[in-house]
C-alpha cells in the first residue's frame, strides 16, 4: 500500500519534471531529475492521496469540472466589482467582518469554499475555526450575497456532503 | 490573415489582463486599510495575470511552452487566494482592527 502510493507519486512527479525540463536525452539531466523526484517523493508521499472514499472520487472530479466555469464567471464579476469600487471617485465601500457556520465537514471542501470566497465579489476569508468562517466583506451587499449560501450549497454538492 | 487574427485576440487578452493589474494597483493605493487592500490585490492579480498568460498562450500556439504557461495559470489560481488568506489571517491574529465607515 505504502509502496503503491510512493510509486504513484513518483511517476506523477517525474512526468511533471519531464514536462517542465523537456530535455529527454542525456543521462546527466535525467539523473538529477530522478534524484530530486525521489527525494521530494520520499518527503511527501504520506501527505498526498489521503482521501478515504475512493469510489466517489471520479464523480467528485466530474462535479468539480462543472463547478469551474461558474467560479470563473464569479471571478470575472469580482474583478469588475473591485474595478467599479476602486475607480469610483467616491469609493462606495463599507467594510465589515462577518462570521457564519458552515455545514461542510472535510478539510478539502472547506479549503475549496474558503478559496472560492476569496476569489468571488467583495469577500475575503480571514480565518476558519472548526466550522466557523470569519469573512471580511467590502460592502453590505457582498456580505448579504455570501450569507445567502449559494456558493456553500454548490461546494457541498461537488464534495457530496449535501445529504 | 490567421496570424493577424491570433495576434489581435492575444493582444486583447493581454490588454484586459493589464487593465485589471492596474486596477488592483490603484486599489492598493486608494483603499483605506489593510483588509480592504487584500480585496484589490487578491482578486485582480489572479484574473489579471491569468488573462495575460492566456493571451501569451494564444500568441505562442500549442507547444511545450504553452503547456508550462497553462500550469502557471492553474498554480496562480490556487496559490493566490491561499496567500491572500495567509496574510489576512496573520494580520487578524496580530490584532489589526478593520477600518469602518463612521
Amino acid at each position: 500500500m505504502k509502496f503503491t502510493k510512493f510509486l504513484a507519486l513518483f511517476i506523477l512527479l517525474f512526468s511533471f519534471w519531464l514536462l517542465l525540463s523537456t530535455k529527454f536525452e542525456g543521462w546527466f539531466h535525467l539523473f538529477f531529475g530522478l534524484l530530486s523526484t525521489a527525494l521530494v517523493t520520499l518527503f511527501t508521499y504520506d501527505m498526498v492521496f489521503v482521501s478515504e472514499d475512493r469510489g466517489n472520487n471520479i464523480k467528485k472530479l466530474f462535479r468539480f469540472a462543472l463547478y469551474l466555469p461558474w467560479i470563473l464567471y464569479q471571478i470575472i464579476l469580482a474583478n469588475v466589482d473591485v474595478a467599479k469600487r476602486v475607480l469610483d471617485p467616491k469609493m462606495p465601500i463599507d467594510p465589515r467582518m462577518i462570521t457564519f457556520r458552515s455545514v461542510l465537514k472535510t478539510d478539502l471542501s472547506k479549503t475549496t469554499l474558503a478559496n472560492s470566497i476569496t476569489l468571488t465579489p467583495g469577500t475575503v476569508t480571514i480565518d476558519i475555526d472548526e466550522d466557523t468562517f470569519l469573512i471580511h466583506a467590502i460592502a453590505k451587499e457582498s456580505a448579504d450575497d455570501l450569507l445567502e449560501g449559494t456558493m456553500e450549497r454548490k461546494v457541498a454538492h461537488v464534495f457530496m456532503e449535501d445529504e | 490573415m490567421l496570424i493577424t487574427v491570433i495576434n489581435v485576440i492575444s493582444a486583447v487578452f493581454i490588454i484586459v489582463g493589464l487593465f485589471f493589474i492596474v486596477v488592483g494597483t490603484i486599489g492598493l493605493l486608494r483603499l483605506p486599510d489593510f483588509y480592504s487592500r487584500m480585496h484589490a490585490t487578491g482578486k485582480c492579480d489572479t484574473l489579471g495575470v491569468g488573462l495575460t498568460i492566456i493571451g501569451l498562450i494564444i500568441y505562442n500556439g500549442f507547444n511545450f511552452i504553452s503547456v508550462k504557461l497553462l500550469f502557471l495559470v492553474v498554480f496562480i489560481f490556487v496559490a493566490n487566494p491561499v496567500a491572500t488568506h495567509a496574510i489576512a489571517r496573520a494580520a487578524y491574529k496580530v490584532g489589526l482592527q478593520p477600518w469602518r465607515r463612521q
